[in-house]
This record gives structure tokens, sequence and C-alpha cells, in this order.
């Protein structure tokens, strides 16, 4: 996020929100924007097939129809140049790439995004008007955005939007991803992708890498070497300069015999990648699996060892929140068993490939692997990470958390990105087109299916179906039918439907409810004997590699 | 604009708009309070904080009172401390005198107002139970209305914090009660089971179902964390009783959500201690006789393909032979590290040092991206 959560939820006067089941996937952000609405009048547009439940709150609900995000925001720019809207002067001083996008945008009147989204052109007027006039505004998505094959470019028409209405840079204003999980953003910050090191100093970039391989005793490509490290024993070995592969195409990789073992910590593939049928498929191909979890998940099946790590509350370390606040998480019990922290097993595991030789480490600052605790860790990551440099345990035991960049010990923090200026200089508008989902309802599969999770649940289910209160009240998957839908399929009450893609089947039983538009149902990924994985489609965004699960074609049958 | 004032005989400038309350506690003067809390709007119904003002007839109720120029406050007058035993003592002869067997007792304010004003429970009061005990069937908040004094904290903290409304009062005098909705269930009302309703509940009328009989607050560790589940990063206290958690309270400093959680963070914490959590390693036994792997393992009744539970050494060094191995014949790129993003920092950040230091590949992702 740009902004902090508390910040969109006192200063701005009107918010976006698209693609995001706010009071259901972030509740606490949920019920912190139903109070502004309650307190002091905040206007809210929601953008959304379904009419989830912040739409109650909402002064207007646009139901798009499910991947045409592009063509509704480049309608909404649109009727604010048509009205004179925009904020000439943040434009002129802070923007480029202006006349472009605008020669694009000019091919999305009104009455052609009404025809492509579904939505009325009165409202689309309204919803510009709302936005325009509220000021600040804040624009709020998760992955209702990002899940798309245009996710990336999804993301680039807000950033239009939130440019051209000089919603950058302030209180209450902002471009406002938020994060799924409690520690995506740590795990994107601390390297945990293919293209970047921590503090997403890239991969391709040669002095990154010679940072990276002086800290970690590597071979240094310039050749330079300084003072004492001449003395040291060189190593004969690079950091590797091409960007790896990503989630989605490793899993498959193991299918074609690019990758060979997979080391799999805490996560759960079989539940949370697309097309489930064929991720069974390529696990089954793997060489070698190690799965480092705190269950027998639906993955472990697929695993050659399983190493059993500890939940949150059996060990010490940071977690990093949407709002890029870095937070002590605090060790309250003992492992179960055997177990231990993850950072000791991962730590272990280094130290014996390290010692069984083959690629030489050299000495150097941070070259090795005995860390006592997670607090030496960070002071590592402290060194050579700079938006993280001023983030210590002493610090976070002492405060309310630092959000980042915060790169000295006497840095607050960066509540606000942006103020000033945009990371790459100026901000630059994309000429963006919509482009339509890969795979649309027909004659034999006529219905879009929606895919996300809810209120009581998490991710793959591997905690919350074993939480017995959570159980008690959500306990078996739902998919959610439209009434006029139900009315065509005969389906009367919670009857069971059998829902059909080109890629698999599950059963579960219908939960008849308006939520959904006609046309569409919606099922969740929580539980393994109906998950709606089964179902989607693997079309990835070029750019992030993200797959489309938020739209594909089904069939629904009463059972 | 500054108002002077006086409060037990100290002259203090407060300012315009101020209520006696806030502006005592700014300077820490003590007013005792039950029905008001500072995340609530104050609704001066419960008639613990009055005090004496001045030529004004009546006892002030000092939550709802705002200051005027030259106003005197006395905050524990003889009259003020009367008038308050004679409120609580109203409270409590409506009160069940179960403190043996409260969950709450140590964190009740009702009990720790009759301690601090010496009240027992009337000879005349209490004449057994009025309502069911345990009365809804939410799975996570325990209900039992015989112990409510109609403070009306959990209809606000539903209505202003939660802003769902499911908390009502209904009937007039005795018979006045709070409701869900109209008079329904808790879920029937559309509750979201966020816990709010009982964590700003003074007394045990509402309390957490999951941790009811399992420790009282002296009992207990508190251990401020941070949530597992989504990116809002809300922090609260784990509250560990021999060696467990039972449960999970509401921390006010949290710098994200105050007293706020939803389900999953205050609720959804038993699964640390599901008995099918993982306790030791396991490896295949191909692995430990030295065979190579069996084909079609999903299908597999293979005895090559059972697990057997290992200590930590085989499997570290297992796992460590076979990257090295796969690295040495396959090239590095042969190798990918699912990261995590239920992990901490620290974690992650040896992960993507694992990749590309020891192992020499990019081949680095977690789930961002599903
Ligand atoms: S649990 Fe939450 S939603 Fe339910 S009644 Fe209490 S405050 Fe309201
Ligand atoms: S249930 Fe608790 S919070 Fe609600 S009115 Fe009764 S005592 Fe007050
Ligand atoms: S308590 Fe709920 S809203 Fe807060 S971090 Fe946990 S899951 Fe998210």
């Amino acid at each position: 996020m740009s902004n902090s959560m508390e910040d969109v939820a006192n200063a701005a006067q009107a918010a976006l929100i698209i693609g995001s089941n706010t009071t259901e996937q972030h509740p606490v952000f949920g019920s912190m924007l139903r109070r502004a609405v309650n307190k002091r009048g905040l206007k809210i547009v929601v953008a959304d097939p379904r009419k989830i439940d912040i739409t109650e709150f909402a002064v207007l609900h646009l139901q798009q129809n499910p991947g045409t995000d592009i063509a509704l925001i480049n309608g909404l720019m649109y009727i604010i140049l048509e009205k004179g809207w925009e904020d000439k002067a943040f434009i002129e001083e802070r923007c480029e790439g202006y006349d472009e996008f605008k020669a694009t945008v000019k091919n999305y009147p009104p009455q052609k995004v009404s025809e492509i989204t579904g939505i009325p052109v009165e409202k689309l007027y309204q919803a510009a008007e709302i936005l325009s006039v509220n000021r600040p505004s804040a624009v709020i998505w998760a992955m209702g955005i990002t899940q798309h094959i245009t996710g990336v470019r999804n993301v680039m028409s807000l950033a239009n939007l939130q440019m051209l209405l000089g919603n950058m840079g302030k209180p209450g204003s902002g471009v406002n991803p938020l994060r799924g999980q409690n520690n995506v953003q740590g795990a994107c910050d601390m390297g945990g992708l293919p293209n970047v090191y921590p503090g997403y100093q890239p991969v391709t970039n040669a002095e990154a890498r010679e940072k990276f391989a002086r800290a970690w005793g590597l071979k240094v490509e310039s050749g330079k070497v300084e003072g004492s490290e001449a003395n040291l024993q060189p190593s004969t070995f690079n950091l590797p300069d091409k960007v790896g592969l990503t989630v989605t195409e490793m899993i498959p990789g193991l299918a074609d015999g690019r990758v060979k073992a997979l080391y799999i910590l805490g996560e759960d593939p079989i539940m949370s990648d697309p097309d489930t049928a064929h991720i069974r498929h390529c696990l089954e191909a793997a060489d070698f699996i190690v799965l480092e979890e705190i269950f027998p998940s639906e993955t472990s099946p697929y695993a050659d060892v399983l190493l059993p790590g500890v939940s949150f509350a059996e060990k010490t370390g940071t977690f990093t929140n949407t709002e890029r606040r870095v937070q002590m998480v605090r060790k309250a019990v003992e492992p179960v068993g055997d177990a231990r922290p993850d950072w000791w097993i991962i730590a272990e595991v280094a130290k014996r490939i390290v010692a069984g030789g083959g690629r030489q480490i050299a000495e150097g600052p941070h070259a090795g692997w005995d860390y006592p605790d997670a607090n030496t860790i960070m002071t590592e990551i402290n060194a050579l990470t700079p938006s993280y440099g001023g983030i210590t345990f002493a610090r976070l035991e002492q405060g309310k958390g630092l959000q980042w960049p915060c790169p000295t010990t006497e840095h607050p923090g960066t509540p606000i990105l942006h103020t000033k200026q945009f990371s790459r200089g100026r901000g630059k508008f994309m000429p963006i087109d919509h482009v339509p989902p890969a795979e649309l309802p027909d004659d034999e599969y006529p219905m879009f299916l929606n895919t996300g999770r809810v209120l009581y649940h998490y991710h793959g289910g591997e905690m919350t179906r074993r939480a017995s209160g959570l159980m008690a009240v959500y306990g078996r998957p739902l998919v959610e039918v439209s009434p006029l839908d139900a009315e065509k399929l005969g389906l009367e009450g919670q009857q069971r439907v059998r829902i059909t893609s080109r890629r698999g089947s599950i059963e579960a039983e219908a939960w008849v409810t308006d939520r959904v538009p006609p046309g569409m149902v919606y099922a969740n990924f929580h539980f393994p004997e109906a998950s709606a994985n089964e179902l989607t489609i693997a079309a990835l965004d070029p750019t992030s590699k993200i797959p489309e699960y938020k739209v594909c074609a089904v069939k629904v049958e009463v059972v | 604009m500054a108002v002077k004032i006086t409060i037990d005989g100290i002259p203090i400038e407060a300012r315009e708009g101020q209520t006696i309350l806030q502006i005592a506690r700014e300077r820490g003067i003590h007013i005792p309070t039950l029905c008001y809390h500072k995340d609530l709007s104050p609704t001066g119904n419960c008639r613990i904080c009055v005090v004496e003002v001045a030529k004004q007839r009546f006892l002030q109720a000092a939550c709802v009172t705002p200051v005027w120029e030259g106003m005197e406050i006395s905050t524990h007058s003889e009259r003020t401390v009367r008038s308050r035993k004679l409120t609580l003592e109203l409270m409590l002869a409506n009160h069940p005198q179960d403190c043996l067997v409260c969950d709450v007792s140590g964190s009740c304010e009702l009990q720790d107002l009759a301690y601090d004003y010496q009240v027992e429970v009337p000879k005349w009061g209490s004449k057994g139970t009025r309502y069911v005990a345990d009365s809804d069937p939410n799975p996570f908040v325990r209900v039992d209305f015989n112990k409510c004094i109609l403070c009306r904290r959990c209809v606000l903290a539903c209505g202003e914090i939660q802003v769902r409304n499911v908390w009502g009062v209904a009937y007039r005098g005795f018979e006045e009660k709070i409701v869900a909705g109209a008079d329904t269930t808790m879920l029937d009302a559309r509750c979201e089971s966020c816990g709010q309703c009982a964590a700003y509940c003074p007394t045990g009328a509402l309390t957490d179902k999951m941790t009811y009989g399992k420790g009282r607050t002296h009992q207990v560790t508190k251990v401020t964390t941070t949530c597992t589940y989504c990116g809002v990063g809300c922090q609260f206290d784990l509250n560990v009783k021999d060696g467990k958690i039972i449960g999970v309270t509401s921390n006010p400093d949290a710098p994200v959500n105050g007293m706020a959680l939803c389900v999953k963070g205050r609720y959804g914490y038993d699964f640390v201690h599901h008995p099918e959590r993982l306790t030791r390693p396991k490896v295949r036994r191909y692995l430990l006789e030295g065979q190579a792997k069996p084909k079609q393992i999903s299908k597999s009744a293979n005895q090559l393909w059972e697990w057997v539970e290992t200590d930590w050494e085989t499997a570290l060094t297992i796992t460590a032979d076979k990257f090295r191995a796969t690295r040495d014949a396959s090239g590095p790129d042969s190798i990918g590290f699912l990261t995590s993003a239920k992990c901490l920092n620290e974690e992650n950040y040896l992960m993507n040092k694992l990749a590309r230091q020891v192992v020499g590949t990019n081949n680095i992702d977690h789930c961002a991206r599903l």
C-alpha cells in the first residue's frame, strides 16, 4: 500500500474498492472502512461482479462483467477528461507519457464501456463524479484485480486513474493493494522472488550482484578486491544473473524435466495453485520434494521428506503487513514434539549442503549460517537491505512497528510513499487496452466461475480447517448460485451441485444467494473435497505470471 | 478556549467541550467508570462516574458532562461515594454470586468496583438466575445475561467498532435486556463472530466460549504477537497456561487494530495444538534403503513409499545430499524454492540466501501470485 490503513480510513473522502472483498478478506480493515462511512461519511464506490458485504456501505455498486476492469477504468478516465476533472498541476509536475495515454483513453466512450462492462452509462458518470468531487480518494484492491491475465495492466490502469486525479503521495489517497496472506509483503521484501534480492535489488543488476557476492562469500565479477578481503580464499562461483522461474513456471517445469527438485516451505500447491489435476501430475514427476510444514497438507503425499516446522506461536521474528509495517512475532509456547523453527531448519539444510562441497563459499561478512536466533538474521537483513536498514528488534520491541523504507536506526519509518516523487522519478501514464479473459462462457460451459475466500477460512484451509470454532460456523464447502440460475437449474434450497470446467469437476452444496449475479457461480479453495482450483485455468498474466483465478467457464448441474 | 475549573480543590485549565472525565483522566485524577470506554461513545447510563458539582442539585455523570467556566468538581465527596455504593448494590442485587467459579474473576470491572467500594451482595438481592446461562449457540461468544449490568458497551462495540449492529436493548423496566437482532441468535442477527462485544463487556455476561473454564487472567501469561492470517497485521495477546494457548485477548496498544480483531485472529488459534501437527521428521522408506524412487507415487501402495519417522540428523542429511547431488548433476536451475508468505521475514531471507548463495539459482518464489 502506498498509504497506511489508518490513513485511508481517516483521511480519504472517497474510496474505490475494486476486486477486494474487504470485510471478509481483510476484516479489521473492512470494519475500519465501515466506521469511516458511519462516522465521517466516507463515500465508497464498489466495483465487483458480486454483491459483497461492503456494498451495504457503498454509495454506488458497479457490477462489471468479469475481466473487464481495464475497460471500466478507462471509461471512468474518459469521463474525468470529458468533464475536465483531471489534476492538471499534478500531471504537469509529477508525471509523463500523458498524451499517448490520453489517446488510448479516448477510445473508451461511456456507451462502448457500458457494452463491455455491462454497467449502465449513468452509473459510470456517477462513479467518476464521486471519485473526482470527493478528493482525496483512495483506490483499494486485492486479488480480484491481480488474478487475471491482465493483472499487471489492471494495476497500471488504477495507477493511471490515481495520477489523473492527483491522488498520490498525500493522506487519504494512493494505490492500496491489500496483501492476502499475513506475510506476502515480507516474503517479497526478503527476496522471495525470482528477479530480486531483498529490498527489490534486481538480480540482473551487476552492482547488486557484486554487493551480495561480497557479503555471501562468492566470486565478485568485477574482480575488484578490497583491503583485507585480498587474503581470503576466493570462491569461483558467481551469483546467477538470469531471472529465475516463478511458482507458476517451476511446478510445470517438473513435468517437462527443467526442474527436478523442490524445497517447499509452508505452501500447499495442491490447494492453492490453478488446475489441480495438472499440479498433481507435475508434482508426481519430481525427483525429490522436501516439504517443510506444520500439518500433513494435501501436498504431502507428493513429498519425499517432511520436515516439521512450527506455527507463528512457537517462534520469534517479524512479519510485514500490507502497509509495509514490520511487527514482532513472539514465541508464546514451545514447539510441539520435535518440531523446530523454520529458520533453524533452513540453516541446518544450508550448512549441510555447504559442508558437502561442490560450490565453494569463501569467507564474507555474511557468508556463514550460524544463527543463534532470528535477531541475528535481522541484523544481516539490516546490513544488506537498505529499506530495512533501521528496522531492528530493539526498536520493534519498544514501538508500534516500523513502516519501510526505514534506512537508518534514527529514521521514523514511512507511512505514506511517493510524497515528493515516485520511485522512478516521474509517474508514467501507461496506455492500456481492454483484453477479454482467456476463457469465456460458451454453449458447453455457459457460466462464469469466480473464486476466492470466505470470512471463516484462510487460503488452502490448512489451519482454519483445524480450528474447531471456525469449522462449526463454516464446516463444508459452499458454492454460491444466484436465485435466477437456481430456478433455471431446478435447484431447491441447499442441494448439491456439480460444477465442471474443461479441467476438472467438483461437487458441493449450493448456497442460493443474490451475492452472485446471474450467470456466475462462486467457489472457494478452502476444502480439498471440493476445491475451486480443480476447475480454475492456468492462464497466466504474461508479466506477473499470476493465474487467472477470477474467471473461467463452467457448467453447473444439480446432482 | 480555556475553561478554568477546579477538581477536588485543584485549579485546572480545561479546553472548552471537554467532559469532566476527559480532563480528569488527562490530569491523572481517578474517577471510577463502568459503562464508559474510551473507544466508545459515552452514554452516562451506569451512574458510577457521578461527581458532585458545586451549586448543582443532582450529581453529574462525569463521562457526558462538559466542563464550564468556574465549575467546582469533587470526585470523592461523601455524597458521590454513597451514590456509587448504592448503584453498585443495585447491580449486585441482580447479579449471581458466583465469582468463585466465574471465568472473568480478576478481570471483571464490576468485581473491582465492588472491592474498591467494599460493597457486598445485599441480603435482599439475588433471587436466583433469570436467564439460561450459555444461551446462544454462537461457537465463540458465550452469553450469560444473568451477569449483564445493562451497560450497553456490547451494543456500542458491535455498532461503532465492528459496525454490524447485532446487539440492541429490548423490553422495559425489570424486563429490560440485551438482545441480538429481534431477540434471535447472534448468527441469525448477522453476527460476524469478531468477539468485539465480549472484549468490551466489563463483566462475565459476554465471554470467550473457547476459553471458558480453561483459566483466569491471573493464571495466564500474555504474549503480544502478530496475527498469522491476513495481511492487515493485527496484534493481540496469546493467553498461555501450562504451555498451551487457551485464548486470545485484545491488546489496546496494537498499532493497526487497537482492540478490534476478526474471527480468525481471535478464535482461529486452536490449530496450534491440533493432534495432526507434524512432530517428527519423516522420510520415504526408499531414501533410507538407498533404493530408487518408486514410479507413479500417487497410486503407490509400494512399501518403499511409506513414511518413516526419523531423527533430525537423518532427515537433514538426506535433504542436503539430494539437493547437492541434483545441483551438481543437473545444474543449480534444476532446483526450485517455494518460500512462504506465512513464514517470518527472517525465514524468507534465509530461503533467498539458500537458493542464491548455496545452490546458485534464482528459482525462488512464493504464493503472492496465488
Ligand atoms: S461477535 Fe462481533 S459481530 Fe458478533 S455481536 Fe459481537 S461484536 Fe457484533
Ligand atoms: S452484555 Fe456485557 S457489555 Fe453488554 S450490556 Fe451486559 S454487561 Fe454490558
Ligand atoms: S485478526 Fe483478522 S483482520 Fe486482523 S490480521 Fe488476523 S485475520 Fe487479518
